[in-house]
């Protein structure tokens, strides 16, 4: 859990579809929040992309299901799927654990790293979520 | 949570539960509470120790007087006749196509005293329709707002009701009730549910149910009871293939289409509907709901649509990942010739073919 501790970790890049993205050289690592997982409740399901698959950014690529409800999950970034978590399919709730840490989505070679400039730092994404809260 | 139809309304115990921090929803109008904790541990707690609901948002609809019992059975496909004072049945108000202005329990309190438990949803139209329908000495009173509803469900529902109950609940049979005092609170106790578990539903004035609920959450905590949500109540449900009107059941269904032949008394007379389903019993309905399971990845949710061989033959009615089974589930209407059991078909989910197969149900059922 080293990531898992924080609700807003500094060192990611958050999209304004509660996604997060962490960089390290060519590839990044994408999950959905804390605060995702929590108003999505229970997970019981994830639907992700092939290995290989190109993704776009904004578009959609995958699911994550709770007992309650389907929320589809955007890339924060374009790039090639490098490969996805796949303890996922026998343990969707480690989303709920461990979102920022063992409960990531995928991982992706970045297209264009000139898109990171698009996404939120922690700060702001702080912020984002406080004004939806009101 | 503001809606567009105005302010929703409340229960006597909305504020407790804001005060609580669960999650409030609109629920058809009404701000209720999904879940307090998780959805996947209230729906254990209440298969393994005990569970807590408010569903005072059901409707109450009493009729009273010497025509009563003539003018429930002229409304309703099950036999009220075949009740003493003290017992209940699930039953269907139906329209006279056999389908349903709603499904309902109906508790016969006296020889002229029935209480009518609706959907929420249904309330309005169900007063109007049954009042319509009144002949003779009878008096119909919709008296929702003076009842608050408990639903205590579980294997330890009785132990923590008894705690606060004078007489012993041990000899109340299922769909059968008692009106006594609960913590100092005249109350109907019933034991009834809808979560395919043991338990009780407990009707109490509006003002005692906020000391009522604290006071079966002090004593049922150390069973393990959980307050619970209505996302639990949809998962315990449908594991039971316990019907929800609005998504199972409507005025396009009719009640042998549900597989509800058990309700359906045609021998006790004529009542609104029974002409048609009398019709439909010799010929057979022509589609019937069924509960499925996954074999490919998914879950299924209401209005995927359903393919048999290719062809789009309607839709889900109900679906959802069953915690207790733990395998994807859900109900839907088949054409008759392809409803058996064992019937291979695929449900759309999100554009992709995914593929199902008709199950017996309950998909859950309690062991003792």
């Amino acid at each position: 859990m080293s990531k898992g501790n924080g609700i807003y970790p500094e060192d990611l890049k958050y999209t304004k579809e509660h996604e997060w993205l962490a960089v390290n050289g060519g590839v990044g690592t994408v999950g959905i929040t804390h605060y995702a997982q929590s108003e999505l409740g229970d997970i019981v399901y994830v639907e992700l992309p092939a290995a290989g698959s190109p993704v776009v950014a904004g578009e959609e690529f995958g699911t994550v299901e709770s007992v309650k409800a389907v929320s589809e999950i955007f890339a924060p970034v374009s790039g090639e799927v490098l490969g996805v978590n796949t303890a996922l399919a026998t343990s969707p709730e480690t989303i709920n654990k461990d979102p920022y840490g063992d409960g990531w989505l995928l991982k992706l070679k970045l297209a264009d790293s000139k898109e990171l400039d698009a996404l939120m730092t922690a700060a702001e994404y702080r912020k984002y979520i406080e004004e939806e809260a009101n | 949570m503001p809606s567009a139809a105005g302010p929703l309304k409340t229960t006597a115990l909305t504020r407790l539960f804001r005060d609580m921090g669960a999650r409030m929803v609109d629920f058809a109008g009404w701000e209720l509470p999904v879940q307090f904790s998780s959805v996947l541990e209230e729906h254990q707690a209440v298969r393994t120790a005990a569970g807590l609901f408010d569903v005072s948002h059901m409707g109450e609809v009493e009729v009273r007087g010497r025509a009563a019992l003539e003018v429930v059975q002229k409304l309703t496909s099950n036999d009220v006749s075949r009740l003493g004072p003290g017992q209940a049945q699930y039953t269907a108000l139906t329209t006279d196509k056999g389908t349903f202005v709603d499904d309902i329990i109906v508790y016969r309190r006296d020889e002229d005293d029935f209480l009518l438990v609706v959907n929420a949803s249904n309330t309005d139209k169900d007063f109007a329709w049954i009042a319509s329908q009144a002949r003779g000495q009878v008096e119909v009173i919709n008296a929702s707002a003076r009842y608050a509803q408990l639903a205590l469900q579980g294997p330890r529902a009785r132990a923590i009701l008894q705690t606060l109950v004078q007489v012993p609940l041990a000899p109340i049979r299922s769909f059968h009730f008692i009106e006594t005092a609960v913590g100092g609170t005249k109350c109907i106790v019933a034991r009834t549910g809808y979560t395919g578990e043991d338990g009780f539903e407990i009707y109490a004035p509006p003002g005692d149910a906020p000391d009522l609920f604290s006071a079966l959450v002090r004593e049922g905590s150390p069973h393990g009871l959980l307050p619970c949500g209505l996302g639990a109540r949809d998962t315990l449900r449908l594991e039971a293939r316990l019907l929800l009107y609005g998504n199972d059941l409507d005025e396009t269904t009719t009640v042998l289409e549900a597989g509800l032949d058990s309700i359906v008394k045609l021998g006790k007379g004529p009542f609104i509907g029974s002409e048609a389903l009398t019709r439909e019993k010799e010929r057979g309905p022509l589609r019937r709901l069924m509960g499925f399971e996954m074999i490919d990845a998914g879950i299924p949710r209401h209005g995927y649509p359903i393919r048999v061989e290719g062809a789009e033959t309607g839709a889900v009615t109900s679906g959802t990942f069953g915690p207790t089974v733990k395998k994807s589930i859900g109900l839907a209407y088949f054409p008759s010739r392809a409803a058996g059991v064992g019937t291979r078909f695929s449900v759309g989910i999100r554009g992709r073919d995914a593929q199902a197969v008709i199950v017996p149900t309950p998909f859950y059922r309690r062991a003792h």
